[in-house]
């Protein structure tokens, strides 16, 4: 065991039948994450209701709810982890019924893990979960052919479902995607490699999990630091003391830099950077850090440092992929919403619903402006004060924003900024 | 140049976040303290989020009258140290006056009592996000449990109609009476948790270091021998080296035969076990939602 393990993020998506609660619990069983307790506990659960051997999906349906209606309704966090890497699965359902529930478990991951059952092919469900991965700019896709062993371990088949996989995703934004041929219930190619497909010379998917690079997956060339807190400790010791913490969101900063404030325009350097382990040379993302800068001026919760010859686009009128999660209302136009986008609130109205995009087929349907819980539109805002916001490829901070019902309080939409 | 950090740094600073985002969101923020590691871990991710200014929040110890004196001790000197203000709970009050009920027998805790002493300490305090030491790993319901979680005007959770939470915003607001759950660590898992607080160097109470302790056992669980669990006639007592793998108050709390004694002995020990922390705790045994059930009324 060490303490010098990453921390990769996979989303997972699936019905009931493709075997994807299958594919979990033997990831999770193989690298003994399952405890012996829970274990006895989901066999007694299963032999209760009725049901042969281990449901390993009651491992991850942990509300009531769920395990009535035998479904996934909510993202579920699994943890596992090798002497490699540490884990975090957002495990999500996959109808299209709980598309709010995928585009949340995607928002962060690293890896989309989609599942194809190889005696279906590549279905409706597949090119919906590839087109979420797509739209929330996941860096890796791992398509798992599953069941292999239900097609005679056939290489035909298998090929048959990437090609036609490739031929929908180039379609895509989507870069890096790989195949793997596996039975998550036998175990072929999931942690050791399966005799049973000698035509296969990839990976396992444990092995493409510990090793797929994601070193690169932050934006570390433009630097963008959105003002979260103001620390002023107002003790004798610490009297003139203002530092400015934050996450990084992009790019490198480093002690002696030259920066811009946004909004103000204003030029300083940085003075100091602090870390949770005292001073530090350089901050980047994902580092929680404080800022000190060597002139005293105006900044607070919402503004951002960035540097002069590199600076997000700032304006009110913004462009947006939005999925709309609201079961009571569907988005209004001209509707007046709060959005908040880094550590920035503002309020925002629809301008324009310019289309609603089926994700199913891509198709974009300029016609039908009625956009309710888990559809997705092209819409174009109009906020009330200036945002300081990168297009979404190009930085997934500095890209998103969520729209907040300033009646209810709930978190209604999410949006990529294009 | 690889910018690269290790999964310890990466939770520290998702942690770190979350709690400078409480700080700017929420104007009566209060860390629910008790005595056990996660929430030590808190504590000690918030000293560094807003170094060299003082943690912003008080800490809220819901004290059942039942915990093991170590657990106090410890929380006296940390609070002493961090110069961080102190607020009580207590079950033992409240039901001297009335307001909560003993549960009676052999397997009376007072885990329950817990919920109601809890919620009228966040009402009097007007405390409007609470944070806990929580973990998604811990238990079921909890995998389902957002960083940023809404309790209505009574302090219930709806697991069904919860916010989604999306990159790195959260989305804190509340009509007035409501209040926020908040789980820094929601992320960290046991282990994660041994590992860094070894390597921050963290001060812990005796507790979860191996020693000599009389115990008894039940249902294939050990506890430590105190007045206040009613044993039955054939329940012998006998002493055992233990060690808590997680604190909560004695009636409740399974001890664990063990003999690390170190912080790097007890992650050798996490890193191997077949069991989880839980596994060892009553309160959780009660039915296959226990936890759920709790959580929608207010538990931690």
């Amino acid at each position: 065991m060490t303490d010098n393990t990453e921390l990769l993020r996979f989303t997972t998506a699936g019905s009931v039948d493709d075997g994807k609660s299958t594919l979990i619990g033997r990831l999770l069983y193989d690298s003994k994450s399952i405890f012996q307790d829970q274990y006895d506990q989901i066999k007694d659960a299963t032999e209760r209701r009725g049901e042969e051997g281990v449901n390993l999906a009651l491992l991850t349906d942990g509300l009531k709810s769920e395990r009535e209606q035998g479904i996934t309704i909510d993202v579920a966090y699994r943890y596992f982890s090798t002497p490699k890497r540490k884990f975090i699965i957002a495990d999500t359902p996959g109808h299209i019924q709980y598309t709010r529930n995928m585009v949340t478990g995607a928002s962060t991951a690293n890896v989309a893990l989609i599942l194809i059952d190889a005696r279906n092919g590549v279905v409706e469900q597949t090119r919906r979960h590839a087109i979420i991965a797509s739209l929330l700019q996941i860096p890796h896709i791992v398509v798992c052919v599953n069941k292999m062993d239900l097609v005679d371990y056939s290489q035909e088949e298998y090929s048959k479902i990437q090609e036609s996989f490739e031929a929908f995703a180039a379609k895509l934004d989507v870069v890096d995607v790989h195949f793997i041929p596996i039975s998550a219930l036998l175990g072929d190619n999931v942690v050791s490699r399966s005799e049973k497909t000698p035509w296969y010379n990839g990976p396992t998917l444990m092995y493409y999990l510990e090793n797929v690079h994601i070193a690169s997956d932050h934006n570390f060339i433009d630097a963008r630091f959105p003002v979260q807190f103001v620390i002023r400790p107002n003790t004798d010791e610490f009297h003139d003391y203002r530092g400015y913490a934050g996450r990084l969101a992009g790019g490198i900063m480093k002690k002696g830099d030259t920066v811009t404030l946004l909004p103000t325009g204003f030029s300083t350097k940085i003075k100091q950077i602090i870390g949770p382990d005292g001073e530090q040379d350089e901050a980047f993302p994902p580092q929680s850090v404080t800022v000190l800068l060597e002139d005293d001026l105006d900044l607070s919760r919402g503004d951002m440092i960035v540097r002069e010859n590199n600076q997000p686009e700032i304006t009110q009128d913004i462009e947006v992929m939005l999925c709309w999660f609201d079961s009571s209302r569907p988005l209004q136009q001209r509707g007046k919403y709060s959005i908040r986008h880094t550590t920035q609130d503002a309020r925002c109205i629809v301008k324009e619903i310019r289309y609603k995009l089926d994700i199913n087929s891509l198709h974009r349907d300029l016609d039908d402006k009625n956009i309710n819980m888990n559809d997705i539109a092209r819409v174009v805002l109009r906020t009330t004060k200036p945002l300081f916001i990168d297009c979404y490829r190009k930085n997934r901070n500095t890209g998103s924003i969520i729209l907040i019902d300033e009646a209810s309080n709930n978190t209604v939409a999410a949006g990529m900024i294009i | 140049m690889d910018y690269n950090i290790s999964h310890l740094k990466e939770l520290e600073a998702e942690s770190i976040f979350i709690l400078r985002d409480v700080a700017a969101q929420f104007e009566r923020p209060v860390i629910m303290f008790s005595g056990g590691k996660d929430s030590i871990l808190i504590v000690h991710l918030a000293h560094k989020a807003f170094y060299p200014a003082k943690i912003p929040f008080p800490l809220l110890h819901v004290d059942t009258g039942h915990n093991f004196p170590e657990t106090l001790e410890y929380r006296d000197n940390l609070s002493e140290r961090l110069g961080a203000k102190l607020i009580i709970g207590s079950v033992e009050e409240a039901i001297q006056s009335g307001q909560a009920v003993e549960e009676k027998g052999v397997n009376a805790s007072r885990n329950m009592l817990q919920i109601g002493v809890l919620l009228s300490a966040l009402e009097k305090g007007k405390f409007d996000a609470a944070m806990g030491g929580a973990r998604r790993d811990e238990e079921k319901a909890r995998a389902k449990e957002r960083f940023f979680s809404h309790r209505d005007e009574f302090g219930q959770w709806d697991p069904k109609n919860q916010r989604p939470e999306l990159w790195n915003l959260f989305n804190g607001r509340k009509q007035m009476g409501e209040h926020f759950r908040i789980f820094p660590i929601s992320n960290w898992t046991e282990l994660d948790v041994w590992q860094y607080l070894a390597m921050e160097n963290v001060e812990l109470p005796s507790l979860y270091f191996s020693h000599q302790r009389e115990v008894f056992e039940r249902d294939g669980t050990l506890l430590a021998d105190c007045d206040y669990i009613l044993k039955r006639p054939d329940e012998k007592v006998f002493t055992e080296t233990v060690r808590c793998r997680t604190i909560g108050d004695m009636t409740c709390t399974g001890v664990w035969k063990s003999n690390a004694s170190t912080v790097e002995d007890i992650i050798e020990e996490v890193a191997t076990t077949r069991m989880t922390e839980r596994g060892g705790r009553t309160d959780d045994k009660r039915s296959e939602t226990a936890m759920e059930d709790r959580k929608k009324e207010g538990y931690f």
